[in-house]
């Protein structure tokens, strides 16, 4: 009964929708949106949501950089989700455009354009959709600067897509991909988990000099809003942020699952007395061990949280480096709360999902170990 | 609470109709067939050829009992898509849902040439083809709504229907077309005569698998008909800034092809024996382009008039709406009378309505399910990254349509 009603709907013209049904009651996700209390930068801010801000950081780009060109399925009237709305209209139709409905070409196309010395922003209208661009990202763009000895590269190239559980999506709609890429040396991956953080990472993104993946969580598009600074700011990549400190168990997530982790480490002090440290990875390839290894040897127990399925998920790849590394600091083996081992779905989200009450029971019983 | 009242109303309003029909009209069987005509004959528009000497006839004849036919799944599916888009709007469906309204004609012309053994595979627009596969209003109403009367046990959603000879309900944009070129590998291994329709839209067209499926197609001489169902739009993107070329129909280069009128049914049916003739002939691959319009937008969070305008919809509405077009030729022919339609109308919306209701009340799946039909043989019996309060264990559930 409740599957049906726990999302939201992110579309704007199903909000308009909404908006002209008020009795229809509109239950929240699985998650409570934490909103990011740091601000990067000095001066003026504006409240945006999540895919304003992404849309600010391509504008800002787009404007310093004549170089930079935006593209991707339905981009020119805003993408599906409205991040480049505008732009076209701003930037001009030679530099933000729609392309065929051809993934790989996408992709293909992007590297040819950054390895030729112009930035691209290539938009994946859904990460589950990436998978025919997976050759161009993995044997193209990642290894393009190594094999060629470092005559080439094609570092100016970002791409973009929406990813995670919308609440509705089913199974190729609500997908965390970011594993598959992060077995790639080559590739820069990030995910944020809110607008201030979007804005920064994205424009880090697009002046790095080696291709990104920036995966933009899209139940966040709508759902997280923040005062973001006007003005161009960049966060550095390779750099996790303690967003809870703690000393009990670590909790180590990225995207939405960072506001899970926040509940979670509410709930844990709040009801059992646990201090939880919730560390937000934001760059998964390459990540912050040194933030991840600090966190780890002053607490002793960590739990990892993701989206994505367990097996091989980039959980494993955090366990296994925190054992290496943290052996002998560890009171408990390293916990991964995560997606199932199955395909993401239709009906079934909100048991797929590590919800705050499997992380919850994960720190009680790490705590117990 | 609302949930409960609007089903309540909908139960109300499907009763009132019920009530409402005092004297029910006969069955269609029931009436005189003396008053019509047993078959008519129409003109279709002029069919585009590539690499054929000679097209399918623009001359085409329906018998009555397969116009009655054609009419009633044409009308069936159009309330499959209305049904469908207020389930939708009443977050009954969630997910993502594809109408195709407005694109009947094709699936329903496309069946009718088609043969027992035949098979058919596409993308996710797909709820018509479902019911033409012999999925009833309920398994299609069902699945999409998530409940264990669906097609698919509520577990595929809008884009993944299935049925007997039916291969999906595919949710990846062109993803589905080399599948259909190995289903006819199949069909000709097997050596069972049968043909593979593989669908998929003027935006896949682009994708490039399609032509790495054209290529093996024709190499290996598969009875493939790869049909490209050209609604005139890539979701938000118009045919024309899509597409280099949008004769789709000779996008094969190597493979003859034939465009359709795709909305005049027996113009897709006369079109797709000619496919068939060409594929079982032993001459290899064909390409079916089907001329269409989507009055909807590409799925449901798209309102489909940022990129078109609504007076391009209403003037396609009025002047070439397949069901209403259909209906005329009917009616000129003498093959039926107003009435009849009328009362095939009246059944066919008592039916979409009971599947309607049941939709919204059959229950989900059980959370076993979560892990079902992962693995025909999982090498371990629980499923890993389960939730610590209750283990899910691998299940088969499905009957497979291929015996393994």
């Amino acid at each position: 009964m409740a599957v049906h009603s726990r999302s939201i709907l992110f579309c704007k013209e199903i909000s308009k929708f909404l908006f002209f049904r008020k009795n229809v009651v509109r239950r929240s996700s699985h998650f409570q949106y934490y909103p990011d209390k740091n601000t990067p930068v000095e001066g003026e801010t504006t409240k945006l949501n999540m895919f304003q801000a992404i849309g600010n950081a391509m504008d800002l780009a787009l404007e310093k950089d004549q170089s930079a060109v935006l593209f991707g399925e339905d981009v020119a009237f805003g993408g599906v989700f409205r991040c480049s709305m505008g732009l076209q209209k701003k930037h001009g139709k030679d530099r933000v455009f729609n392309t065929p409905l051809c993934e790989q070409g996408i992709v293909g196309f992007g590297i040819g354009l950054a390895v030729a010395g112009s930035t691209a922003i290539a938009e994946i209208q859904f990460a589950d959709y990436i998978f025919p661009a997976f050759d161009q990202i993995v044997n193209e763009a990642a290894k393009y600067r190594y094999r060629s000895g470092g005559m080439f590269d094609c570092g100016r190239l970002t791409i973009r897509a929406p990813c995670g559980a919308v609440g509705h999506g089913a199974l190729y709609h609500s997908q965390m991909p970011e594993a598959y890429f992060a077995h790639t040396p080559g590739l820069k991956i990030v995910i944020p988990r809110g607008p201030v953080k979007a804005k920064g990472l994205l424009l880090s993104c697009i002046e790095d000099k080696d291709p990104c993946i920036f995966f933009e969580p899209k139940v966040l598009y709508r759902a997280a809003v923040e005062e973001v600074p006007k003005q161009a700011y960049k966060l550095p990549l390779g750099k996790a942020e303690i967003v809870v400190p703690g000393n009990h168990v670590t909790l180590i997530g990225w995207g939405t699952q960072v506001h899970v982790l926040c509940e979670v480490a509410e709930i844990a002090k709040n009801s059992h007395g646990i201090s939880c440290e919730v560390i937000d990875l934001m760059t998964i390839l390459p990540w912050d061990s040194e933030t991840v290894f600090n966190s780890a040897k002053k607490t002793g127990r960590i739990i990892i949280a993701h989206e994505a399925p367990m097996t091989c998920g980039f959980g494993s790849e955090l366990a296994a480096s925190i054992q290496e590394d943290c052996f002998l600091h560890l009171e408990a083996p390293v916990r991964r709360v995560t997606g199932f081992d199955s395909p993401f779905p239709h009906i079934f989200e909100p048991f797929y999902l590590p919800d705050k009450w499997r992380c919850l029971d994960a720190v009680i019983n790490i705590v117990k170990y | 609470m609302q949930r409960v009242i609007a089903t309540l109303r909908i139960k109300l309003k499907f009763l009132q109709n019920f009530i409402l029909q005092k004297n029910p009209n006969p069955p269609v069987t029931v009436v005189s067939r003396c008053n019509f005509n047993n078959e008519a004959s129409f003109e279709t528009k002029p069919y585009k050829l590539h690499k054929l000497d000679k097209g399918p006839s623009t001359s085409v004849t329906v018998t009555r009992e397969d116009a009655l036919k054609y009419f009633r799944q044409m009308y069936t599916i159009r309330r499959l898509e209305t049904a469908s888009s207020n389930l939708y709007k009443e977050r009954i469906i969630r997910g993502f849902c594809h109408l195709s309204n407005g694109q009947e004609a094709c699936a329903v012309g496309m069946k009718a040439a088609m043969r027992e053994q035949d098979t058919i595979i596409s993308a996710y627009r797909v709820h018509g083809w479902a019911y033409l596969q012999g999925v009833s209003a309920l398994g299609v109403l069902s699945e999409l709504t998530g409940r264990h009367t669906g097609c698919s046990r509520g577990k595929g959603g809008s884009m993944h229907l299935y049925g007997k000879n039916f291969y999906g309900g595919n949710g990846i944009v062109g993803a589905q077309v080399p599948l259909g070129a190995g289903i006819a590998l199949a069909h000709k291994y097997l050596n069972d005569k049968g043909v593979c329709f593989s669908l998929y839209g003027d935006g896949a067209a682009n994708q490039g698998q399609v032509f790495e499926a054209y290529n093996m197609a024709k190499l290996l001489k598969l009875p493939c008909v790869f049909v490209c169902e050209n609604n005139g739009y890539g979701m938000g993107t118009s045919s024309k800034r899509s597409s280099a070329s949008v004769d789709y129909y000779s996008r094969g280069d190597y493979i003859p092809g034939v465009r359709v009128d795709g909305m005049d049914v027996l113009a897709v049916r006369e079109a797709s024996q000619y496919a068939i003739d060409h594929c079982t002939s032993d001459k290899g691959p064909f390409v079916l382009e089907v001329e269409t319009y989507r009055y909807s937008g590409h799925s449901m969070s798209d309102p489909g008039t940022s990129y078109r305008t609504r007076e391009e919809i209403q003037e396609v509405r009025l002047s070439r709406d397949p069901i209403t077009s259909f209906k005329e030729k009917m009616l000129i022919s003498n093959l039926a009378s107003a009435d009849e339609l009328k009362a095939i109308e009246v059944e066919v919306r008592a039916e979409v309505e009971e599947a309607n209701v049941r939709a919204r009340t059959e229950s989900e799946v059980s959370i076993e399910e979560l892990a079902s039909d992962i693995y025909i043989n999982p090498l371990e019996p629980e499923v890993r990254g389960i939730s610590p309060f209750d283990s899910v264990k691998h299940v088969n559930v499905g009957t497979p349509f291929i015996p393994h």
